[in-house]
């Protein structure tokens, strides 16, 4: 694998559609323009866990304009194990708000209001939704999860921790817990979905085309090339798109339901916090043991977290730990208890950002057990090689990244002392964590290259950018494949009808496309070479490649690493929390586009901020469902909570990790800052919060 | 969404005597929130009389010194209005404390007085509210009622009413003028929401077809110097805590008189009568300021879930008065 030279990657380029969504013109799927659309929505489960004894659609049936209403006696029978995807298969019910019926008409309105009058009946069974309740004593809930990647074991052990940890001399052992996080990502999931003779045709709202075309055509029992899926602008996904829900397939179902008419569904914004997936909440503990010079002898992470009984998903929560620190004992061990809820789904920077959170605050502990700076104590357990692998790492610049973040920061002119400044009634704090996120390459990508003579080059690939800018970046890769200009790229991607791509998600969205266009720029040069004398023929020439395999997998450890930084000001009398001031530090490899990358670390940074004091999918018990389910009562962080942010990242020459030596930047930015925050809460207030989010009731004054 | 008629009557009568022939109407200011439940199928009325552009859109001064502010003037209108920043600037910070810039511009004065509960289950059809179906039971008693009310619950309901404009206006013993199917009179602010007793499906006193015309304030001088103070999750837009609303007049170090409210406490915005009492004719400071809010609170019987809120009501209110005893910020 050869790597290519930068000349456009680097640059930092708008947006290449950038004005079109400014003015509006850029189209969003339910935003398609369609002749004659009909409408969907859905009847949700008000019961957790049961089963359907009737159901009564005659009044909505008898509503002008309800064209059909859909339950699972007379809605097409799917070919698909998923149980996510098993919509209106039959009359069991396993999480509340699950969808039991659906009403298709002539507008949005009627189709809401016929909805409501579909009378179903359920005898409703115990339900288990508490995860908390899984925890002591309950064990046989309790089992390992299967790999969510094959490189990272569930489980890892390495040493004798318990032994290790009875004779160190500094010891931190402490329960660490995350909420249930939902993505709500601006636009909400969407789908215009139309049947007619030649298959399905799909305008969705989603961060992989191909994985959706491959869901629907097996659920369907159709052959891929009968569905069509078409995603040129997405509004936020956050890895809630990843995979195909309910939603599209039933959107596909009301299209069979309505030849040649196309059904728009989208989902409410209370829909989503049951229909699409989310975060899951995380109960952790951390055992560190130490000698008294802070070098690590044990390192231990254990992770609960909760499934759904209809499928399988687990977010990797302990995946980062053995990627950290040295240390001679280690551990690691995740376990899921299935319960009746709605299944999980990828969030950004899954497992790292609940994981890491629970890690570097218990390495913040460890810290002031030892008296030692918290930034020291890192540096003094920073591993030769990786602990788990025992391998090289392609390239690691964690100290680099924490000692230029200190420096940037002002960490040395901070008294460790908790308490000691105050300014105007407000308590004001420090923090800083670790954070990383492994490089990663997905399968099943190929790139088409169509070069024509007047020197341009046509770069076909069915990647989605989900507003990540990936359009632009993976435009300027293509240019320096080809050795071109930007200007002679047109770069299609959002469509099936482009050659297969792995979904947009796992920061690994560059590497996997990016080095299928490197493949193919590769084999175009050689072609012309070879066979045209080094000029493109008058009628073009046309080269395909897959993404190659990482040749030094076996030889390196890759990942990207950082340093998060936070200063928060608690109110002494109110608890109010507030967070002046952001700073990360980056090594995530080459930054094919400063402004994109930016802008990704910096709303990674912004997240992690909101999911240290703000999110939270309140569960009710009793229903099972989550109760603020509007943007009013979830609270996401907006633009008067976020203070200055600075990003910043290092040079870094990666030659390991794939042709372009990037490494993704979709994840990190969010991973550690919960950490940092709390950290910083504990230096402001002397009170440790290990249970997200931080609010002002957990720092309140008596 | 269910199929409603919409009206404009050219009166204010008008609009009363078309409301008074349809039981299950409504009146519709700005529709921030009525629009916003009616999607949610909780409020299901089969007649909208729109009042936007019926009541008066200004703010005047009354020959008493006071103001008159009518129905349909915006909140955004009112927020920055001169006369009102100056004469009682916590009316001003209430409004801008709440909601958004696009909300505010859309709100009006009226319609914020008659917001409905933010609770969770009230908004959701499919769990049981004794506000929004009475007799269903209370489903935040024993669930989600973190944000709810710590004062003057019953066992039907501990919700809170949402308005953030309606404390200042109790603090400020604003009154309010309706014109009903009855004729017009004046109700008290302190009088126009109530607590839940076991009717917790009414909000207010106002009868079915009583229109808000407008809100008088009276002279105070010493509101030139309030402050409105709230306590939220998040810095940016987000639902009370706790809120307070206070002015004080000190001569000497004693307290001449004193203004204090709460919101966020209870399902009526809570006049701290008891604290104010306390306070007047008395020394000012820190340690009296703590006593008085002690006694207001003395009577809260929080649940599991929000029993911060007596602590954060006390030292909000402590430190409102302290700030206010420093002068103008």
């Amino acid at each position: 694998m050869s790597t290519i030279t930068p000349r456009a990657m680097g640059q930092a380029l708008d947006r290449l559609d950038g004005a079109d969504k400014v003015r509006g013109l850029a189209r969003y799927a339910f935003e398609h323009p369609v002749d004659h659309p009909a409408y969907l929505f859905p009847v949700q489960s008000t019961v957790a866990v049961g089963r359907i004894t009737g159901i009564d659609r005659s009044q909505a049936s008898a509503q002008p304009g309800v064209l059909a209403v859909l339950t699972y006696h007379n809605a097409p029978r799917l070919s698909t194990e998923d149980g996510e995807l098993r919509v209106l298969q039959s009359d069991e019910v396993a999480f509340r708000g699950q969808i039991v019926a659906a009403v298709i008409a002539e507008t949005s309105e009627i189709a809401r209001h016929a909805a409501s009058l579909v009378r179903v009946d359920y005898e409703g069974r115990t339900h288990n939704v508490d995860l908390r309740a899984e925890v002591p004593g309950h064990r046989e809930h309790l089992r390992v999860p299967n790999e969510v990647l094959p490189l990272f074991p569930m489980d890892t052990a390495e040493g004798d921790v318990d032994a290790a940890m009875a004779s160190a001399a500094v010891r931190v052992d402490e329960v660490y817990s995350t909420p249930w996080y939902t993505h709500n990502a601006l636009e909400p999931h969407t789908t215009i979905a139309c049947w007619t003779e030649e298959g399905f045709t799909l305008h969705l709202s989603t961060q992989g085309v191909t994985g959706i075309q491959a869901g629907v055509a097996q659920a369907f029992r159709l052959d891929p090339s009968q569905v069509r899926v078409i995603s040129p602008h997405v509004g936020g996904a956050f890895g809630s798109k990843v995979y195909p829900r309910a939603d599209v397939v039933l959107a596909a179902m009301a299209a069979r339901s309505v030849p040649g008419r196309p059904v728009k569904f989208a989902l409410t914004r209370q829909q989503t916090f049951s229909l699409t997936g989310y975060r899951p909440p995380t109960i952790q503990r951390v055992r560190l043991g130490a000698g008294s010079d802070g070098r690590l002898t044990a390192i231990d992470h254990r992770s609960i977290e909760q499934t759904s009984k209809l499928k399988e998903f687990a977010e990797h929560s302990t995946r980062a730990t053995p990627s950290m620190y040295a240390a001679p004992n280690r551990g690691t061990q995740q376990w899921v208890a299935e319960l009746d809820v709605p299944t999980p789904t990828i969030m950004r920077a899954p497992g790292e950002a609940s994981g890491m959170f629970a890690l570097e605050s218990a390495m913040d502990e460890l810290a002031i057990a030892c008296g030692l700076d918290p930034i020291e104590l890192r540096i003094r357990n920073e591993p030769d090689t990786h602990p788990h692998f025992h391998l090289p790492f392609s390239s690691r610049n964690l100290v680099t990244c924490l000692r230029e973040g200190a420096r940037r920061f002002g960490w040395e002119r901070r008294d460790p002392t908790p308490r000691a400044r105050r300014e105007g009634g407000w308590l004001i704090g420090t923090g800083v964590a670790a954070a990383t996120y492994p490089v990663l390459r997905l399968p099943g990508s190929k790139a088409t290259i169509r070069a024509d003579a007047n020197g341009r080059y046509a770069v076909l690939i069915a990647a989605v950018d989900i507003g990540t800018g990936t359009r632009t970046a993976l435009t300027q890769v293509a240019a320096d494949a080809l050795q071109a200009d930007v200007e002679q790229i047109d770069l299609r991607l959002g469509d099936t009808a482009y050659p297969p791509a792995a979904e947009e998600g796992a920061s690994a969205g560059i590497t996997s496309w990016g080095a299928a266009i490197c493949a193919a720029a590769d084999q175009l040069r050689q072609r012309l070479a070879t066979e045209h004398g080094g000029t493109v023929p008058a009628d073009g020439l046309e080269i395909t490649a897959d993404t190659p395999e990482n040749e030094y997998l076996k030889q390196y450890a890759m990942h990207s690493f950082g340093a998060q930084f936070a200063e928060v000001r608690v109110h002494e009398e109110t608890g109010e929390i507030r967070v002046p001031r952001q700073l990360g530090v980056f090594a995530c490899g080459r930054i094919v586009n400063p402004k994109t990358a930016r802008s990704q670390l910096l709303g990674g940074m912004a997240w992690g901020l909101s999911m240290s004091l703000h999110e939270q999918s309140v569960l009710d018990l009793r229903f099972g469902h989550v109760v603020n389910h509007d943007l009013a009562q979830y609270h996401i962080s907006s633009n008067a909570d976020i203070g200055a942010v600075e990003v910043h990242w290092i040079e870094e020459d990666d030659p390991y990790v794939n042709p372009m030596g990037t490494k993704g930047v979709g994840e990190i930015g969010i991973v550690g800052v919960a950490a940092a925050i709390a950290n910083a809460v504990y230096h402001a207030t002397g009170i440790r919060i290990r249970d997200l989010p931080i609010t002002l009731d957990k720092l309140l004054p008596g | 969404m269910r199929t409603f008629r919409y009206e404009r009557a050219s009166t204010t009568s008008g609009a009363v005597a078309l409301l008074a022939e349809a039981p299950h109407g409504a009146f519709l200011g700005g529709g921030t929130n009525l629009v916003d439940l009616m999607k949610l199928d909780v409020a299901r009325p089969d007649l909208l009389v729109d009042v936007r552009r019926l009541t008066s859109d200004r703010v005047e001064e009354l020959s008493n010194g006071g103001v008159r502010i009518g129905a349909g003037v915006s909140n955004s209108q009112l927020a920055a209005d001169p006369l009102i920043r100056r004469r009682y600037p916590m009316l001003s910070q209430a409004l801008l404390s709440g909601a958004s810039g696009q909300l505010r511009n859309l709100a009006t004065a009226a319609g914020n007085l008659l917001q409905r509960t933010r609770c969770p289950y009230f908004q959701d059809v499919t769990t049981p509210c004794n506000k929004r179906e009475p007799g269903t039971g209370c489903s935040a008693i024993e669930g989600h009622h973190r944000d709810l009310a710590i004062l003057g619950t019953s066992p039907e309901c501990v919700a809170t009413h949402p308005s953030d404009l309606a404390v200042a206006l109790v603090a400020l013993d604003a009154v309010v003028r309706t014109e009903g199917p009855d004729g017009e009179r004046v109700i008290p602010m302190t009088e126009l929401h109530r607590l839940p007793g076991a009717e917790p499906q009414r909000d207010t006193v106002l009868r079915h077809g009583e229109l808000i015309t407008a809100i008088d304030l009276p002279p105070l001088a010493f509101a030139a110097c309030s402050y409105f103070r709230k306590i939220r999750d998040r810095a940016s837009y987000a639902f009370a805590l706790v809120t307070v609303a206070a002015a004080i007049d000190v001569v000497d170090g004693v307290v001449r008189d004193v203004r204090i409210a709460f919101g966020g406490v209870a399902h009526k915005p809570w006049r701290a009568i008891k604290a104010e009492e306390l306070l007047r004719g008395g020394p000012a400071g820190e340690d009296q300021f703590r006593r008085a809010a002690e006694a207001e609170l003395a009577d809260a019987r929080p649940l599991a879930g929000n029993a911060f809120k007596v602590p954060l009501a006390r030292n909000t209110m402590v430190r409102t008065l302290l700030d206010l005893l420093e002068g103008p910020r």
